[in-house]
């Protein structure tokens, strides 16, 4: 507003105005569409009273994906801190470095995990060289959580490194010169003015975990199903779009509900941090 | 704003309708959706098919693929494509056949049709062999590792065995697992009787304390590494299995086991239907077909293949049991869409 | 995964620490100086351990991705190269990446100045709600709400082929724009307003006030945007699967489909292609820097 005219900032605006209204909203009206129709196209609210059937596996996605989220923050904040401290130079690399491995397939990189982690498998075969006990990992939800911890590490550390490697160190100091420790000064400096890189980490982490399919199939060898899985398997496997659209609908509702939560939490002059 | 949203809607979508045109000439193309790794790709020595074919008829090939039947059926039905040439499973292609989604076949056009042996022709799915032309047969059986399980199994109860907990896997997808829980059961695999779906899925979650977990692909590296010592499998996978682990065994369980037919098919909407009709025919060429049914290790049902003696499986026991050694068999039919909803309840009640 | 957890936790202190030292810089224990190091060092172990396991048995000699036979082969390469499909898949893949993050950041980021300047009203919320859904959905139910759109379009075209190339396209531009706007918006946000505004009063159009003052700002953050789209769309699979057509088949859809056969060794060897290429690239740059970097304090001396 203070920079921008009204008009410079409407035509910024408007691509991404006219893409989101076309290529975002249009498609979710099929979604609404069918998540109240039966088969034959009528107005139903069956699909929505059958979701009781699967409050089970809603719980656990939650739980898993709220589990997979901490575990990448409490990794992630203090990587971000030690990254933001490095030379500038090493710290574009590292970044590029952590970014890399996502460049692989999430398919293979998840395939390489079940190669670790099997009874037969690296860890244990290495654990058993070293005369320790083997241990059973895989088909655990310890093992689901790793696996989605390990997929989106990189999108909690990119946004808190962005965030943390600007922030004006003339405010640290001047903390200190107030009287504060290091302690003081991370709990009442740094981490409320990193407030937004921590949004938009625990967005982009919690909402692809809570709807991850693959990772939890292969992790678990099918034995624990996600919400995701259902959802697959209802569009997919079963050819019901209105069963899998509206239990995509009570995911979607779920997670605007937590995002709303999440940035009453952590935005304390209460605008929206995407 | 309406007006607005329209206007941009028709303009975006006439951009994308210019792009979507692409200026082939009919028959000059074929457009082939298979499933994932399901023919002869230049590797192990041997042809890359799709190479030769565009070489041998100079018709390109725009190759896809997908990772089940239900994958494929799922992709057609949604609709904005313009696949030519399918390739699926029986019980699916009973069900696009009724749903009107081939067309008749011009097997004039076919000129190899007579490397079929008539055993798999007038299928129960196609009886009047008017939509389809089989690529490979097999069926389903019992893998185990004979150093880890001693006594040899021959029923599909050892997959229940609580001796060998923890080291069992089991298919999946519903049919093939309900299949087995059925024919322990002694029911058809193409019941309609709600009660004997319910007890085989019953049967199947008694299984859970034993069971390791359900697999696809990952079934080969958990039986080659000693992961797992018992699963149900395709046949001719246990080939590249025992490749590497050769304490791998296999078995036709007694209770009896699914056969099944995967054959090609062209679309009702198909637009290169003579091109199509090329692709199926240069599939039963007797190089290209034993090339495929080297690479796959799945039986084959072409004559050409089969007496071929120079074949690896030439007279294999597994793949081409001799009359005396034939396991008992029952093939998957389309299920009518209550049985299959709710199969696909019990199995989601199965995995939860 | 309980070991790597309790490592993990044990170090958390080691942020508090750093900056203890760091800021005080008191304290001259070196191994103390030590624990960022250490800490960094171990996340990249987690991070690259998988990719280990893929390089060693992009060597095996055996068909397997389970037993290694440990006599060096490189036969997975040779197969990946005369592999038409699977070069087919990477070309496509890699051409779909760099334009769908390339288109995604100029609106993107567009988008977020636009927002960034907004004041806070009922629209602005809206406008960022929106921003979230491709992100709320799972990809599974963007992928087909969209190819459902498609064909509808198609339906109104009379062109029942429609997808292909551009859908997919569109697709992947529309689930990497909320990560770009993501990206930029809270770096913008903390930019310093009376920046600009200096540079306004001092005579600047808007224009050349945010080229020349909030744009190098802010392009880290435009870059790693763009960076995450880029990764983003490399490794998707169900919206590609659901938007794409028989002309276009990527690389994740060609794994993918490999359900009934094991992944071959061939897979870990283009990943591992891909692994040493984008490695050597980056060292290339770097070097490059480091010498522009000495260039620049000897120009100072």
């Amino acid at each position: 507003m203070r920079t921008l005219s009204n008009t410079a900032r409407r035509m910024l605006s408007a691509p991404y105005a006219l893409w989101s209204l076309l290529f975002i909203l249009a498609p979710m009206l099929f979604v609404v569409y069918y998540a109240f129709t039966d088969k034959s196209g009528a107005f139903s609210l069956d699909n929505i009273k059958g979701l009781t059937g699967y409050a089970g596996v809603f719980g656990r996605s939650v739980w898993y994906s709220v589990a997979a989220t901490v575990i990448c923050f409490i990794i992630a904040y203090p990587l971000a801190l030690c990254l933001a401290g490095m030379r500038e130079r090493t710290q574009r690399t590292l970044i590029m470095l952590i970014m890399l491995p996502m460049w692989m397939s999430f398919l293979i990189r998840t395939y390489a995990w079940l190669c670790l982690l099997q009874d037969q498998g690296i860890v244990n075969g290495v654990l058993e060289r070293i005369n320790l006990p083997r241990i059973h990992m895989i088909n655990t939800p310890g093992a689901v959580i790793l696996g989605m911890v390990y997929n989106y590490l990189p999108y909690m550390i990119v946004p808190l490194y962005n965030v943390l490697s600007k922030l004006d160190k003339s405010l640290l100091e001047a903390s200190h010169d107030l009287g504060a420790n290091s302690a003081q000064s991370l709990m009442r400096v740094t981490l409320p003015l990193s407030l937004p890189g921590i949004a938009s980490g625990i967005t982009m982490v919690f909402v692809p975990s809570i709807s991850t399919f693959y990772i939890s199939q292969k992790m678990s060898t099918n034995n624990i199903s996600m919400i995701g899985d259902v959802i697959e398997s209802q569009f997919i496997t079963a050819y019901n779009y209105n069963m899998g659209a509206a239990i995509s609908l009570v995911l979607m509702v779920l997670i605007l509900v937590s995002m709303m939560v999440m940035r009453r939490f952590t935005d304390s002059d209460g605008e929206v941090v995407v | 704003m309406k007006k607005i949203f329209s206007v941009c809607l028709c303009l975006v979508i006439t951009l994308l309708g210019f792009a979507a045109c692409a200026p082939k000439e009919e028959d000059k193309i074929v457009r082939v959706l298979n499933l994932g790794e399901y023919i002869a790709d230049g590797s192990d020595e041997l042809m890359d098919v799709l190479a030769e074919f565009e070489k041998r008829t100079g018709i390109s090939c725009e190759y896809s693929t997908v990772p089940n039947n239900e994958a494929l059926y799922a992709k057609l039905k949604g609709g904005g494509v313009d696949y030519d040439v399918i390739v699926t499973s029986d019980y699916m292609l009973e069900r696009m056949i009724d749903e009107n989604m081939l067309q008749k076949l011009n097997y004039s056009k076919i000129t190899n049709w007579g490397n079929i042996y008539d055993k798999y022709k007038k299928p129960s799915f196609d009886p009047r062999q008017q939509y389809t032309v089989p690529y490979n047969v097999g069926m389903v059986g019992l893998i185990y590792n004979s150093a880890k399980v001693t006594t040899p199994p021959t029923s599909w109860n050892a997959l229940w065995n609580p001796q060998y907990a923890g080291k069992i896997l089991m298919f999946n997808n519903p049919r093939d697992t309900f299949a087995i829980a059925q024919s322990l059961l002694g029911y058809s695999f193409n019941t309609t009787d709600r009660d004997e779906w319910t007890a085989a899925a019953q049967k199947i979650k008694d299984q859970k304390p034993v069971r390791y977990g359900f697999v696809d692909d990952e079934i080969f590296d958990k039986m080659q590494n000693n992961e797992t010592y018992l699963a149900p499998w395709y046949a001719g996978d246990f080939y590249t299995m025992a490749e590497i682990n050769p304490d791998l065994r296999f078995v036709y369980p007694k209770e009896g086991v699914n056969s099944f037919i995967d054959s090609f098919a062209i679309l009702s909407d198909a637009k290169n239907v003579g091109a199509a009709h090329k692709f199926i025919d240069f599939m039963l060429e007797p190089d290209v077909a034993l090339a495929n049914a080297e690479y796959l290790c799945y039986a084959s049902p072409n004559k050409t293949v089969v007496e071929n003696t120079g074949y690896t499986w030439y007279e294999d026991e597994i793949l081409y049991p001799s009359e005396g050694k034939y396991p008992k068999t029952e093939d998957f039919k389309n299920l009518p869409q209550d049985v299959l909803d709710l199969m696909n309840t019990l199995w989601d009640e199965v995995k939860r | 995964m309980s070991r790597e957890g309790k490592t993990k936790r044990s170090i958390l202190p080691s942020g508090a620490e750093h900056r203890l030292l760091r800021e005080k810089s008191r304290s001259s224990a070196r191994a103390l100086r030590q624990i960022p190091t250490v800490y960094v060092a171990l996340v990249f172990l987690f991070l690259y351990a998988p990719m280990l396991v893929m390089i060693v048995f992009s060597f095996n000699g055996q068909n397997s991705t389970a037993v290694m036979d440990w006599n060096l082969s490189f036969r997975w390469y040779n197969e990946f190269f005369s592999n038409r499909e699977l070069l087919r898949a990477v070309r496509n893949t890699l051409v779909l990446a760099l334009l769908s993050s390339a288109i995604a950041t100029v609106i993107g980021t567009a988008a977020a100045v636009a927002l960034d300047a907004w004041k806070k009203n009922l629209t602005r919320g809206a406008v960022l709600a929106v921003t979230d859904i491709p992100m709320m959905a799972p990809d599974i139910v963007t992928g087909i709400s969209m190819m459902l759109l498609f064909v509808f379009a198609g339906g109104l075209l009379g062109q029942r082929a429609i997808l292909g190339f551009s859908t997919i396209l569109i697709a992947h531009v529309t689930f990497c724009l909320p990560y770009v706007i993501l990206s930029v918006l809270p770096r913008l946000r903390q930019t310093d307003r009376h920046l600009t505004e200096a540079a306004q009063d001092l005579g600047c159009t808007p224009a050349q006030a945010f080229i020349k003052v909030t744009l190098p700002n802010v392009l880290s953050a435009i870059l790693t945007g763009a960076l995450m789209a880029f990764t983003l769309s490399l490794d998707d699979f169900v919206i590609s699967y659901f938007t794409t057509g028989s002309s276009f088949q990527t690389l994740p859809i060609a794994i993918y489909s490999m359900t009934r056969r094991p992944v071959k060794p061939t897979i870990f060897a283009l990943s591992t292609l891909i692994l040493v290429g984008i490695f050597v690239l980056l060292l290339l740059i770097n070097a490059a820097q480091a010498r522009s970097d000495k260039k620049l304090q000897g120009a100072k001396k």
